[in-house]
């Protein structure tokens, strides 16, 4: 279950869970969480929380609420984002716990009308654990390309392979081009004709006949319906264009 | 009546795959052609219930719908005006899911296993949907991908009230939470809807094992290059969603509509029938 680290100047006051639907954060009494500090509004801001995700929201406060420094009016609260009401900072915690097997993980699951107050009860009734590993889903995700700023975790990026490889024309009116396969999949020769792509993968470049009476070659041979994986400088002749392969430094 | 053949008009291909992390595999497919069928099911439950229940919803909804079209073609019109395809999708999946639901509880086993539905059937120019849950049915015409059906999910509901953007949705929590599952109740509130189809549109059903691992440009630019090989362009959407992390089971049917399928002309009247024997 996700919680807050209330703390001020660096000094930890309290750890707070959020095992509620709404969690109201102010000076009032009435607040769950209460912060007794003028520069804190009576009703400052609420975290609302269905099943495994909160969202925080300012209630028009005098002096804002922050989060990671930027001011927000609404937040969808991610684990480690610090929240700053005045000179007070609340770290959201939301480590999910590692599941049962690794297949448990992203098993869809039916989401019945009673299944919220269950699982909240269910959050509510473990016991907290010592050290648990952050679950992230990316875990097992090949780094991003160079050139891509880093994304936040979870969301799974397009695989591809390490080096960038490319295609250059040896013969015909387009001789000395040159083409970078930067996409997962870039096609070759001439629809209705013939046919080929080249797919970009995580563990290199694969070359794979799609259409046409004709099987491209490599350096020479007929490749057969299965993907071919292209070496470094391999010659791939399709539709009468010859091309070699290469890695770019 | 004759029996439909749109086996030269439309292509389809499947590909059904356990993924990189689970051991088995519980989603299902099933491809019609000749019929203009095609069903898709993400099954859901513990051991392997769910390869049980999605199996079920396959292999039933298969049977049953080919011998609803052999009563009524499916673009014959009902009393209320709704086409038989529509009465007999509905009908008939209300029937697999009390099928699926009395499986369920009259075996502890299999407590508690569902599935999702998502599937097509084509005619007259058209296609008739029907889907449960989060399973979807994606459409690439003149090179634009458009996602036909909406997930019956908790995430989607979030967004639909505005509550987080399609692009906060990616780092939810709480994904792979449906709505809507056949099996799990006496009852099942299916989504239908009918639409035009045209030659050159190249449909995709998927279970979310392809969706949530790979990103809508990516299966755009997929079906795009790989529409003259539907067998190939499957593989290809698999092995993109394996090469992700494959965290799930992944499965998709590809249609490809060659040609028009116009409905065959009603049989007509006996003033017809009269008038041609003397012509």
């Amino acid at each position: 279950m996700a919680k807050l680290i209330l703390s001020m100047d660096n000094l930890v006051l309290k750890e707070i869970p959020l095992n509620k639907e709404r969690t109201t954060i102010g000076r009032k009494a009435s607040n769950d969480i209460q912060i007794d500090n003028l520069a804190i509004s009576g009703e400052h801001a609420v975290i609302v929380t269905i099943l495994n995700d909160s969202f925080l929201e300012d209630l028009n406060s005098t002096n804002g609420t922050f989060v990671n420094g930027q001011q927000i009016k609404k937040h969808f609260l991610q684990n480690n984002d610090v929240i700053e009401l005045g000179k007070y900072r609340l770290k959201y915690v939301n480590e999910t716990p590692v599941p049962a097997s690794q297949a448990d993980f992203d098993k869809t699951m039916v989401l019945r009308p009673d299944m919220m107050r269950k699982a909240a009860e269910q959050a509510g009734a473990k016991p907290p654990e010592a050290a648990r590993a952050p679950m992230m889903p990316s875990v097992d995700m090949n780094p991003p390309i160079a050139a891509a700023a880093p994304k936040p975790a979870p969301a799974p990026e397009a695989a591809s392979a390490a080096l960038l490889g490319a295609i250059q024309v040896l013969n015909g009116s387009n001789a000395g081009k040159t083409l970078e396969l930067v996409k997962s999949l870039t096609t070759l020769g001439k629809p209705g004709v013939q046919v080929a792509v080249i797919a970009r993968r995580p563990h290199g470049y694969f070359l794979t006949h799609v259409e046409g009476a004709k099987f491209p070659a490599v350096n020479g041979v007929a490749i057969d319906t299965q993907a071919h994986e292209l070496k470094d400088h391999d010659v791939i002749e399709l539709a009468g264009v010859k091309m070699e392969f290469f890695f770019k430094p | 009546m004759t029996k439909i053949d749109l086996s030269d008009v439309i292509e389809m291909a499947t590909c059904s795959d356990p993924g990189q992390v689970r051991t088995n595999n519980e989603d299902s497919v099933l491809a019609n052609p000749q019929l203009g069928l095609a069903v898709l099911a993400d099954g859901m439950g513990g051991y392997n219930a769910g390869e049980v229940a999605s199996s079920m919803a396959t292999a039933v909804l298969g049977c049953e719908l080919e011998h609803a079209f052999e009563i009524h073609p499916p673009h014959q019109l009902s009393g209320d005006g709704r086409t038989w395809a529509n009465a007999a999708l509905i009908d008939r999946v209300a029937k697999t899911n009390a099928a699926i639901y009395h499986a369920a509880i009259s075996n502890t086993k299999y407590n508690g296993m569902g599935t999702t539905l998502v599937m097509v059937q084509f005619f007259d120019n058209r296609m008739a949907v029907a889907h449960i849950g989060d399973s979807r049915l994606y459409r690439l015409r003149d090179g634009e991908l458009s996602q036909v059906t909406h997930d019956h999910s908790l995430l989607q509901e979030q967004i639909d009230s505005g509550l987080i953007t399609p692009e906060q949705a990616r780092f939810s929590q709480n994904k792979n939470l449906v709505t809507r599952a056949m099996g799990v109740d006496a009852d099942v509130d299916t989504e239908l809807a009918e639409h035009a189809v045209l030659p050159g549109d190249i449909y995709l059903l998927c279970s979310d094992g392809l969706n949530d691992m790979v990103e809508d440009e990516e299966i755009a630019l997929t079906l795009s290059s790989l529409s003259a090989n539907l067998p190939l362009c499957a593989q290809q959407l698999v092995d993109m969603a394996n090469d992700s992390g494959g965290r799930d089971n992944v499965s998709v049917i590809l249609v490809k509509i060659k040609q028009p399928f116009p409905a065959p002309e009603m049989t007509s009247g006996w003033k017809e029938r009269v008038q041609s024997w003397f012509s």
